[in-house]
């Protein structure tokens, strides 16, 4: 029908041409010279029309330390951010889904609603508190627990709370979803049955919730992975994610070419894990529908 | 119920610590002496000088443009990819379709910011167009991720809604478009202001992606609250914040108080 293929064809173009088609564009410019013009690359085709490629960058990132260990630190905190969430946000969604029907909605309320307030600053309220003359420094001298300010910002462990406390939400809704429509009955059939409760969570909750589980994990590992502003306004200068040196390499070194070929290999990374992402959304819906 | 127990407490931990951070800000907004993190006694003066900083305001005015278009535009597209994926059934190129719905969702702010300059720096040398990086270029950009999101919202509500009102529709004689606005889309209306409003919000939010593609003179209001803080805590963003926080909640609220009464 007409008019379905025109609602069709226009997101789907726009998709192409603003989505799409700039990955061919990074590729492409990944095998570039950085050089000094506008734009600041060489082209693809020389004056006589011969292709000119280099691989130079991808050596470079394959050979240089620095990147290797930027990637590998990414894929790390990222992980360990996410296993966080997970931690915290496993039992939240469980309370949530297993409060009666009126408080239920205040405290899912609760979890979105910073989701809507800005993302950076509700970061920039993180610098507040860790600071070293900060609330959190503030009230453990006060305590008497420390006779100094501790180091908290600009470190790792600031990264970690930034990371978890911007994506928790990601990590409850979709648990949430899962454990609301699990039957509570199982669990205590299971008990009744003689399973102790961590039996029961391991043979019964877990893999009823597997599904909001995934899709949490791919919700904030993906993401958390290409983080830029968390790491430059919490972590210190050792605290190197991949993300934020991409942002300098174009932004400060002007090398556009090298850049590019960060993003490749970055989104090479994270192929598998968006793949996974589509195809379990799929199912849900399709599953659902 | 030893377990639930450990939950609720786990809930009430999770709960300090989305709302700690905050509060303490909204407190510090309030805070007299200029080094952000000493108590110097009560004062509104930074809403003062909020009031009176042009940077600010112009910000503030431009990001307010481009959110209200922004959202608008990927609420019309977003719209009809839902539309697309829900009700049309198996179409050719369905697969990266969806896919090209799903990524930007995950995708980096990084990648997708840098991708998008590059695309308009190679227009630019082919077409002359864009001449200059500004409103239109972010607008675009903050179109392409927010439509994702506004397609999940329609998706998710038509694949939970059934199907054979439309299909009695068209029994009766109705032509597919008619059908179209008089029965599909006032009942997904509430997901399409959903989706405006969550549009409307991930543009007014968003830093990484504007700092690519927008050129000089082209800051939004999260670009020039970016340059003040990579220094640290400064009061006058202390006072922003905490109007943004207020302006939020209360819309955030009050739009959930009407939901839960018009369900009734």
């Amino acid at each position: 029908m007409f008019w379905q293929r025109v609602a069709t064809a226009v997101p789907y173009l726009w998709l192409l041409v603003f989505f799409l088609a700039p990955f061919a564009i990074i590729l492409k410019i990944s095998f570039a010279d950085p050089i000094i013009a506008q734009p600041p690359f060489t082209p693809l085709l020389d004056e006589n029309g011969v292709p000119r490629i280099t691989v130079d960058n991808y050596i470079f990132l394959l050979t240089d330390k620095l990147y290797i260990v930027t990637y590998l630190k990414s894929v790390f905190m990222a992980a360990v951010a996410t296993v966080l969430c997970l931690l915290l946000g496993f039992p939240m969604a469980y309370a949530i889904a297993r409060s009666d029907a009126s408080t239920r909605n205040i405290l899912l309320l609760l979890i979105i609603l910073p989701f809507w307030i800005s993302f950076l600053l509700r970061v920039y309220a993180w610098m507040g508190l860790l600071n070293n003359y900060g609330v959190v420094n503030n009230l453990l001298l006060w305590l008497g627990l420390i006779d100094r300010p501790l180091q908290l910002i600009y470190t790792d462990l600031a990264i970690y709370i930034g990371l978890v406390y911007s994506y928790l939400p990601f990590m409850v809704l979709p648990l949430y979803a899962t454990l609301e429509r699990m039957d509570p009955d199982l669990v205590e059939a299971s008990q009744d049955l003689g399973a102790s409760p961590s039996q029961a969570f391991r043979d019964v909750t877990w893999p009823l919730a597997r599904p909001g589980v995934i899709a949490g994990c791919l919700l904030v590992f993906i993401p958390a992975m290409g983080e830029y502003v968390i790491p430059y306004l919490l972590g210190g200068p050792e605290s190197l994610m991949i993300g934020r040196v991409l942002f300098d390499e174009f932004f400060v070194n002007r090398d556009w070419p090298l850049a590019s070929s960060v993003a490749i290999v970055l989104l090479l990374l994270l192929v598998a894990p968006i793949v996974f992402l589509q195809r379990h959304r799929r199912e849900e819906v399709e599953g659902a529908g | 119920m030893k377990r639930s127990r450990f939950a609720l407490s786990v809930l009430a931990f999770g709960y300090a610590f989305l709302y700690i951070p905050l509060v303490s800000v909204i407190i510090y907004s309030f805070n007299d002496s200029r080094l952000a993190t000493v108590w110097g006694g009560f004062s509104t003066r930074w809403y003062g000088e909020l009031v009176k900083n042009e940077q600010v305001l112009e910000a503030a005015f431009l990001s307010l443009r481009i959110a209200v278009v922004t959202a608008t535009l990927a609420t019309l597209l977003g719209t009809m990819a839902g539309m697309a994926l829900a009700r049309f059934g198996r179409f050719r190129g369905r697969t990266l379709f969806s896919g090209m719905i799903t990524s930007p969702l995950v995708m980096p702010e990084v990648i997708t910011g840098l991708s998008l300059l590059l695309l308009f720096v190679s227009l630019q040398q082919l077409t002359g167009w864009p001449a200059q990086r500004g409103f239109s270029t972010i607008t675009i950009a903050h179109t392409t991720f927010a439509l994702a999101y506004v397609t999940v919202i329609v998706q998710s509500r038509l694949a939970s809604m059934d199907e054979s009102l439309e299909e009695a529709a068209m029994d009766l004689g109705g032509r597919p478009l008619r059908v179209v606005f008089d029965i599909t889309l006032p009942l997904i209306a509430p997901a399409m202001v959903a989706g405006w409003l969550l549009a409307f919000t991930l543009s007014l939010d968003d830093v990484v992606i504007a700092s690519f593609v927008s050129g000089p003179g082209g800051s939004t209001l999260p670009m020039v609250i970016f340059s003040k803080i990579r220094l640290g805590v400064t009061p006058d963003i202390n006072a922003l914040a905490t109007l943004i926080i207020v302006v939020v909640s209360l819309g955030v609220v009050i739009a959930w108080w009407a939901g839960t009464r018009s369900r009734r």
